[in-house]
């Protein structure tokens, strides 16, 4: 049951992972995107489009879908929809200096409406009294395991058993983390989102950096709510059932500090608090709920933390939230 | 020996918006291996010149010659492209990273290898006499550490010409002349330096020519060994003006205010002022010197009852009652009434006395509103007082309903100034008065602060110029990291003691 618990919880907190690595992409910019429910909403549906399209074009046909492009097909789609969701931010925040906060909700808003309206089409295209989409076809091929987990024992199940998407999810962690320490760029990025002026008087681009770090961030994202249908829900899609993922995923970013390193266990930590409730006997309803608000107050407690200690690594970047324009005097 | 130019002007216009003509019609030339100071007041475009060259603005007409060729420069990178590297007033450096991190951020190719960097930034360190740890973070440093790390940014580009933006507002005299060392070290070398001041015993202290800027405009350029004080402030202002202040002793004086031991912390738990002990007499100006943020601001919010005070006593001898009163059991409201004003100007001016958006009368009000007895406001007096103000100290305004924040810098210190003293004060607190503005606006409030003096008011005056504080208070307390470091008597204390005093508890630490 251990076992069964902590791969529950890895799979919960792929999602999180996903959208917390993205969002601290873009706050590294020094946008706050409040947005990212409605991107990863947005990644979501636009995977389905994708995957739905292709499984009505093999007609329904399992013999007939080939596995590399029945991945591809949802993934780059969610790409792009995440994307595209990236572009009317930035392009709202970075160049027309909206103000971040309203920018961010009304896009979260936006990306649920766009998801439920696409959501409720297929459901009408598919035919059928169902008041959901199943893609069992494309989830299968998603959460294909390595051919060797089961042989492992539990080993096998803990680290070898999960869809590829988790394991790309930590990798890009890593790669993120890298990136923003190691290299040139990350350097560049993290002054941008700390001082934009004194990045512009270093030669730096600041527009494109913000830029490329909010869509970026937002295809990262995205991958979060794909995750999500393909493999979480089996392929099955149904309006609002993705929830407030997103909302902990910006809670994780704090928590995490801003470290993708640290995000890769704190979303497997949220994953374990918000599936808890489901291991432990004998709890009524009520109890059930206080159980569900674990990864809140676990934020809280280390906004606390982080505020008495007081070190200047562990803040926000300093212009987090505030629009840049060279020539305002 | 013949100089080459480095960077020649021509005819150089920036405006800002239809009406605001920033440069107009600039040209000047700097040489290789000289350094050439840009003089004039605040406002007189020097700033706004400079970020021309180093790519910030970018001129609406007029050409920049480096090196003797056309150059475009659209943006900072471009300007390194032409090894230009500009110091700007206001750092700019990022906080939470390291000072090497800092030094290399935005430059393009190369493998991107912190230790390598790191051992070229300590070349040059060595090179030039710097003292520098490239590790150390940006936020725990000083303000003149912060300042090595800018030049040593600059020269680690290659920079050969270096334009410094009043490198020594925030520097002790010591650290002033260390940076003066290093600059005609560099200029030995056969790098350009300019330097943008209003500072004129700098200006002739270090650079070979000095370029006057006034309102925007071109006025000259002098050889500093041909030329004199007196000439300098008539090129920059444009009419003769005496620039010695005259320094009465004070008459009669009493303690008026005793402070006794104050001890302050603040929201962060952090001990800002430690044990201040010092009276103020009547009839005298009390100088406050320090580096900023040494505790000045916490002190005088402590008197005017802003602060939480954690320790001690502040007592009020009232002259008319002749008692003596705890001004730390005391609101701010009951404070002011007992005469102790406080002026205040916050880097941003429009900060903590005026409302930006309120005219000049509605601000008057602000002193005066609960002492209507109907219910409706009583206008008259204070529209009365404000245009005596606008008279009397020479406020240039459309009219007194025009909001503060459109008036320059100067007049809106005349008018906070102005209502403060109309209050007829016993207790008057200045804080940077004459910060951002030009001579003859600072020389204006000086003499308002001597007639208060006259008078018998206590003036506390918290000062950045200790050429100013020297000439103009009768007594100089300084504070280093929120301790009394020293307070001496004004007509024979040395710049270089002051400067000493500034920075002696921050050694001991």
């Amino acid at each position: 049951m251990i076992i069964q618990f902590i791969c529950r919880a890895i799979l919960l907190g792929v999602p999180l992972l996903f959208g917390s690595v993205g969002e601290i992409v873009t706050e590294k910019s020094g946008h706050l995107n409040l947005g990212i429910p409605g991107v990863m909403y947005v990644g979501a549906i636009s995977g389905i489009i994708g995957s739905f399209f292709y499984e009505q074009a093999c007609g329904n046909d399992i013999a007939k879908m080939n596995a590399l492009l029945a991945v591809l097909i949802p993934l780059l789609c969610a790409i792009v929809g995440s994307v595209i969701m990236g572009l009317i931010y930035s392009f709202l925040t970075v160049t027309l200096r909206a103000n971040q906060n309203v920018t961010g909700l009304a896009l979260t808003t936006f990306g649920i409406g766009l998801g439920n309206f696409f959501g409720g089409s297929l459901t009408k295209l598919g035919g059928g009294e169902a008041t959901f989409i199943a893609l069992t076809k494309t989830s299968g091929f998603f959460s294909t395991k390595l051919p060797f987990a089961d042989k492992l024992g539990w080993f096998g199940d803990i680290f070898l058993s999960h869809d590829f998407l988790t394991y790309l999810a930590i990798i890009v962690a890593v790669i993120v983390g890298f990136v923003l320490n190691r290299t040139r760029v990350g350097l560049n990025l993290r002054a941008v989102g700390e001082s934009p002026a004194t990045a512009d008087a270093a030669g730096i681009n600041v527009t494109r950096y913000k830029y490329f770090a909010t869509c970026i961030g937002s295809a990262i994202a995205g991958l979060g709510g794909l995750q999500y249908v393909m493999a979480y829900a089996n392929g099955v899609w149904t309006n609002n059932a993705f929830g407030d993922r997103g909302w902990m995923a910006i809670a994780l970013v704090i928590f995490a500090l801003w470290k993708p390193s640290v995000a890769i266990v704190g979303s497997f930590l949220f994953g374990a608090l918000c599936n808890a409730n489901n291991y432990i006997q004998g709890l009524g309803t009520a109890t059930q709920e206080l159980f569900k608000m674990l990864p809140y107050v676990v934020t809280i407690i280390v906004l606390v933390v982080i505020s008495m200690r007081k070190r200047r690594e562990f803040q926000p970047p300093a212009h987090l939230g505030l629009p840049y324009f060279r020539e305002e005097r | 020996m013949t100089k080459q130019p480095a960077i020649e002007l021509k005819n150089i216009t920036k405006r800002f918006g239809a009406k605001v003509i920033a440069n107009n019609n600039v040209s000047l030339t700097a040489y290789h291996g000289e350094v050439l100071s840009i003089l004039g007041e605040n406002g007189s475009g020097k700033t706004t010149l400079m970020n021309m060259i180093s790519g910030i603005y970018f001129p609406d007409e007029g050409q920049i010659f480096v090196n003797g060729k056309e150059a475009v420069i659209a943006s900072p990178k471009d300007a390194f492209g032409f090894k230009i590297g500009m110091i700007h007033q206001h750092f700019k450096l990022v906080d939470v990273f390291s000072a090497a991190e800092n030094i290399v951020l935005g430059i393009d190719g190369g493998k991107y290898n912190l230790k390598k960097s790191t051992e070229e930034i300590k070349k040059i360190s060595e090179q030039y006499g710097f003292d520098l740890d490239p590790e150390k973070k940006i936020y725990s440093m000083s303000v003149s550490e912060k300042q090595t790390v800018e030049i040593i940014k600059v020269l680690y580009r290659g920079a050969d010409i270096l334009i410094l933006d009043e490198p020594t507002a925030v520097l002790t005299p010591q650290e002033t002349a260390k940076l003066f060392d290093v600059l005609r070290k560099m200029r030995d070398d056969g790098k350009c330096i300019i330097i943008i001041t209003h500072k004129l015993h700098e200006v002739l202290s270090l650079s070979d020519r000095v370029s006057v800027l006034r309102k925007g405009e071109y006025v000259g350029t002098v050889n500093t060994a041909e030329t004199s004080e007196s000439e300098l402030t008539e090129m920059m202002v444009g009419k003769k003006i005496d620039l010695n202040i005259e320094r009465s002793d004070p008459k009669d004086p009493q303690d008026r205010l005793v402070v006794k031991d104050l001890d302050c912390i603040n929201r962060d738990g952090v001990a800002v002022l430690d044990s201040i002990s010092f009276t103020a007499r009547s009839g005298e100006i009390l100088g406050i010197a320090g580096i900023a943020g040494s505790g000045q601001r916490e002190l005088l919010e402590a008197i005017a009852g802003l602060q939480h005070i954690s320790q001690g006593d502040i007592l009020y001898n009232d002259p008319k009652s002749g008692k003596t009163e705890n001004l730390r059991d005391k609101t701010p409201v009951q404070i002011r009434d007992l005469g102790v004003r406080l002026s205040f100007v916050p880097e941003d001016r429009l900060g903590m006395g005026l409302v930006a958006n309120m005219d000049i009368v509605d601000n008057m009000m602000l002193r005066s509103y609960s002492k209507g007895r109907s219910a409706f406001l009583e206008r008259k007096a204070p529209k009365d007082l404000a245009m005596k103000i606008i008279k009397d100290l020479e406020v240039v305004t459309p009219g007194a309903s025009t909001p503060v924040r459109r008036l320059s810098g100067g007049n809106v210190q005349k008018v906070l100034v102005g209502r403060e003293i109309a209050a007829s004060p016993t207790v008057l607190m200045v804080a940077y008065p004459v910060r951002g503005l030009d001579i003859n606006s600072s020389y204006m409030i000086y003499n308002l602060l001597n007639e208060q003096k006259e008078k018998g008011v206590a003036i506390i005056f918290v000062g950045e110029d200790l050429d100013v504080l020297l000439e103009l208070c009768d007594r100089i307390m300084v504070i280093g990291s929120g301790k009394i470091t020293g307070i001496e008597d004004a007509r024979t204390v040395t710049k270089e003691q002051i400067g000493l005093l500034m920075t002696k508890t921050g050694e001991e630490e």
